[in-house]
């Protein structure tokens, strides 16, 4: 079935839809803690990785709404995604068994840049799962990670190499005094100062988001007095 | 059984989404004021016990950039358009439907007269529908809020007042709380809920305006599959539009005419047939 051209319809598990992003019900490899945290992968099929950053909406079982997750790794056959189980949604994800199935839509919205001459990653806590997969694009670039205790931060594994700094300090203590182009995710405060010391990084922002695909309007940021949908401008900004 | 399957007004960008919108009946856009809105702060959505709140507050470019730019646009992606058209006060409905009467592109105009995220406009829903009729020949449609205390007279007082159809139903106001600080989760507070909870709802709507009046009705809310379709034109709707499963699934019109075609051979062929079992003969003889 793989490279066919799929018709809009049912009965079909690999569905075209919105472009490049494909509708596909994926099967659960596996679902691994890493830390507090769960990265759940999944059978790839004939959904592309697509561009570090860009998102997938993943169904959530017993949910009315998909989640928005970037992908975390891309092994040959697989989509990862890194999940931190706190609400719902992201608790039944976390849930998932192997050989159960879920729907995916992707790959979604906007990702990084990256023609960048001197990359440095930044994430806090979460903001960590598009991190690996990126990192992997990049060549290993510097990468500096923030988590919020000693048990976040195991999840600092899933990028070997990285500096890694546990609350009270912050990963903004770390940022380079020479210039470098910043590709950062995690917390709205987070980015915020991130942006404040290094105006011209790229960031990778989050938002409860219904549909992922420019549909609900639900998921806007305020730029310049604007709302902007950030599934369709962004995620990264 | 030709059942129109369209899309609920704001759950779906025919711009960003073409291929979506091409699988609908009927494309009905986002709601348009007469002046630009930026709409309401974020956060803007929640799911909360199989129920979505939204409250996007009426974001759109205005009518006249509507109009000049957005409807060519839309027109070119060769699927029939519905416009709806809000506001805050009978002139502004009166004011784009106006501005829509002498676009071709815009085949009907639906009236939100019931989003639960903006002020409402001072004068009943009966002076909206009269103010707009007298802009327009366009077909009008109203849509109403479950949330009335007797719709099936709504419906009587807005067919009087010109409306050639209804949209049934809007979505109800509600509140989620954060559990852990137990502040609102949307920005605003409250939102429009929506989603299959609120289908038994929308059917009791459809039901009592199908035995009030004999205008033409939109079944919405909590359209999910084939099966749900089947229940409204039961109750007495012509045709459906989608909303929440839209945002899980841009696939589901496609999906649910799919359900529909195999109800045909389950022996459900027209719609008159099942509106006979819902309703009884002597409704089913007036169809």
């Amino acid at each position: 079935m793989k490279g066919q051209h799929a018709v809009l319809g049912s009965g079909s598990s690999q569905t075209q839809v919105l472009g490049t992003a494909r509708r596909e019900r994926l099967t659960v490899v596996d679902n691994e803690a890493v830390g507090p945290y769960v990265l759940l992968r999944l059978e790839r099929s004939g959904i592309e990785p697509g561009v570090p950053g860009q998102f997938f909406m993943l169904e959530a079982p017993c949910q009315l709404l998909p989640r928005p997750m970037s992908l975390c790794l891309a092994p040959p056959g697989e989509l990862a995604f890194l999940l931190e189980p706190i609400g719902p949604g992201t608790r039944a994800l976390a849930a998932l068994a192997p050989q159960e199935r879920i729907y995916v839509i992707g790959p979604l919205g906007n990702g990084f840049d990256l023609a960048v001459e001197r990359p440095v990653l930044v994430a806090g806590g979460i903001g960590l799962a598009p991190m690996p997969y990126l990192s992997e694009a990049l060549g290993g670039p510097p990468a500096l990670l923030g988590f919020r205790s000693e048990r976040h931060a195991e999840a600092a594994r899933l990028l070997p190499g990285a500096e890694v700094v546990v609350e009270p300090r912050l990963v903004t203590e770390l940022l380079p005094g020479e210039p470098s182009d910043i590709l950062a995710c995690g917390p709205e405060p987070m980015l915020e100062a991130v942006r404040e010391l290094a105006p011209s990084a790229q960031l990778a922002w989050e938002a409860p988001m219904a549909c992922g695909y420019g549909a609900c309007y639900g998921c806007v940021v305020e730029v310049e007095g604007r709302y902007i949908r950030l599934c369709i401008e962004g995620p990264v900004l | 059984m030709n059942v129109p399957v369209l899309n609920a007004s704001g759950c779906l960008d025919a711009l960003t989404a073409p291929e979506v919108a091409a699988t609908l009946d009927a494309f009905v856009t986002k709601t348009v004021t007469p002046l630009p809105r930026e709409g309401n702060p974020p956060p803007r959505i929640a799911e909360v016990d199989g129920w979505m709140l939204n409250s996007i507050g009426l974001q759109n470019p205005g009518i006249e950039v509507f109009s000049t730019s957005v409807l060519p646009r839309l027109q070119d992606l060769g699927v029939p358009l519905w416009v709806s058209v809000g506001g805050f006060s009978s002139s502004d409905y009166k004011t784009c439907c106006e501005r829509l009467d002498d676009l071709d592109a815009a085949q009907v105009i639906e009236l939100n007269l019931s989003c639960p995220n903006v002020d409402e406009a001072p004068e009943t829903v009966v002076e909206l529908v009269q103010a707009s009729r007298s802009a327009t020949s366009k077909p009008l449609y109203a849509k109403l809020s479950p949330a009335t205390p007797d719709i099936a007279e709504l419906a009587r007082s807005v067919a009087d007042a010109g409306a050639n159809g209804l949209s049934l139903v809007n979505t109800l106001r509600g509140l989620a709380l954060d559990q852990a600080t137990l502040r609102p989760r949307l920005a605003l507070g409250t939102g429009g809920a929506s989603g299959p909870a609120l289908r038994p709802i929308a059917l009791a709507c459809v039901y009592a305006c199908a035995n009030a009046v004999e205008l033409p009705i939109v079944g919405i809310g909590g359209v999910m599959s084939g099966a749900d379709v089947i229940d409204f034109i039961a109750a007495g709707a012509s045709a459906v539009a989608l909303g929440t499963v839209l945002f899980a699934d841009p696939l589901s019109p496609a999906r649910i005419r799919d359900e529909l075609e195999r109800a045909r051979s389950r022996g459900y062929s027209s719609a008159v047939e099942i509106r006979r079992l819902a309703h009884g003969l002597a409704f089913a003889s007036r169809t």
